[in-house]
């Protein structure tokens, strides 16, 4: 399983930083971990199930999109993106 | 001591004062996240917020008691799941007058409701799914339920003012909605659109609390009273210098008061760089300029529909509206005079005033 990194109010809703999840896509790998994480509804995807704007999602240190593939032991980060002003 | 919201574009601010002078910051919270509208519910005392995150999107935190601890995220503030459409932003919370309902409006021109004192929500599938939807308009804001107006002693009467899709009423809790548009002209539709188009712009409603049947609203390009609970308006914008502008607030032990901030059409802006709130004390037969302690030359303010809230009532209500370039103004008779309660604010988007023991 892919494990996915999360930081700050993610990880403090989630309870941990880590959660080995499993998906084929990016996409998939956010619907799962939303679906195992409750407290996480809505906070990544929003209701449409796209990726929120300002939230960047990285597959072993690459910026990824929501069809990027995901193999069993990627390392997925998702993390806030710069934003501000 | 008066404890003020302030919803700003970079978080909360929890000022504290007497009337008169500058007010403390007593706590901020949220910080540097748009906070859309923060309110306290006065039976229980619970704190409610609306934010926008850049990041997360759009949610209503709460607390109990202290603006400064820990705030909470409630559950089903969202449209639903697997749709076209996403949640933008909440607009306003409202508490029914027993506090047994809380209600939220948001963009795109959504109503939810909650039961459990604000802690799980749900949507109004009836406002949602109403079949004139897709004659809504958006305005610059959004599509907004911005203005919800409970009926005192009957938690199923409720009127929502929506950006641009008129006024709605239902008297069965909303299971069932109705349009109130009856006798609103809007000058940027044509003459043949004119009582047949639902895509009318109210910026704020308010609800006379000693004649609940009597509402008065500020519509884009025109101030409105209504004597049927919201079914038809009468025009009582003669005698303002403008008749554009966003908030309204009533004085509760006075149902023919109303206060507005006229703007002018063209920039939004307070005209001729005048500050003035306008009453009226005759239901809108006359008006009369509110401007004693306001600036008076080269202030050219932006007050947008959520920054002027009341408290208290009578020769003592307590008034208080926020502007974008970050100031907070208050009077505490009335309107009689007012002062600055803070200067250096970011740029405000919601002013409420915090009163326990179930007085606004």
């Amino acid at each position: 399983m892919a494990i996915v990194r999360l930081r700050g109010q993610l990880e403090k809703l989630a309870g941990s930083a880590e959660h080995p999840i499993e998906g084929a896509t990016v996409s998939e790998l956010l619907e799962e971990l939303e679906r195992s994480n409750p407290a996480l509804e809505g906070w990544i995807l929003d209701e449409r199930g796209v990726i929120r704007r300002h939230i960047n999602v990285f597959v072993n240190g690459e910026q990824a999109e929501p069809d990027t593939a995901v193999g069993a032991d990627d390392r997925i980060e998702i993390l806030p993106a710069i934003s501000g002003g | 001591m008066t404890e003020l919201l302030v919803g700003t574009r970079k978080g909360l601010f929890v000022l504290e004062g007497d009337p008169g002078a500058e007010f403390a910051l007593k706590t901020r919270a949220f910080e540097g996240e748009p906070v859309e509208y923060a309110m306290r519910e006065p039976q229980s005392g619970r704190y409610f917020a609306s934010v926008t995150s850049p990041f997360y999107g759009p949610r209503i935190w709460f607390t109990d008691d202290d603006p400064a601890g820990e705030w909470q995220p409630a559950a089903g503030v969202a449209l639903p799941k697997g749709g076209d459409q996403a949640l933008k932003r909440i607009w306003e919370i409202v508490a029914s007058e027993d506090a047994s309902r809380l209600y939220a409006g948001g963009d795109p021109g959504v109503l939810f409701e909650s039961r459990d004192g604000g802690e799980t929500w749900e949507l109004n599938r009836a406002l949602w799914e109403h079949p004139t939807r897709p004659a809504w308009r958006s305005d610059s804001g959004g599509l907004s339920v911005h203005s919800i107006l409970p009926w005192p002693g009957d938690p199923d009467r409720l009127a929502v003012g929506i950006s641009a899709a008129g006024v709605w009423l239902t008297e069965d809790g909303g299971k069932t909605w109705r349009h109130g548009n009856g006798g609103i002209l809007a000058d940027y539709l044509p003459e043949q659109a004119q009582g047949k188009s639902i895509a009318l712009c109210v910026h704020g409603l308010a609800r006379a609390r000693e004649r609940p049947e009597r509402l008065f609203m500020q519509f884009h390009g025109g101030v409105y009273r209504s004597d049927d609970a919201g079914q038809t308006w009468t025009d009582i914008a003669a005698g303002l210098p403008s008749d554009f502008g966003f908030p309204v607030v009533l004085d509760p032990a006075d149902p023919d008061s109303a206060y507005v901030i006229p703007v002018t059409t063209s920039d939004r802006l307070t005209p001729d760089g005048r500050v003035e709130v306008w009453q009226t004390r005759d239901a809108g037969t006359t008006w009369s300029a509110c401007d004693d302690g306001l600036p008076q030359q080269d202030a050219y303010l932006s007050i947008l529909r959520k920054c002027f809230d009341g408290a208290g009532e009578g020769p003592g209500l307590e008034l208080y509206f926020g502007a974008t370039s970050g100031e907070i103004f208050g009077s505490a008779d009335a309107g009689a005079s007012w002062f600055a309660a803070a200067k250096r604010l970011p740029s405000v988007q919601s002013v409420r005033v915090a009163r326990l023991g179930g007085s606004r």
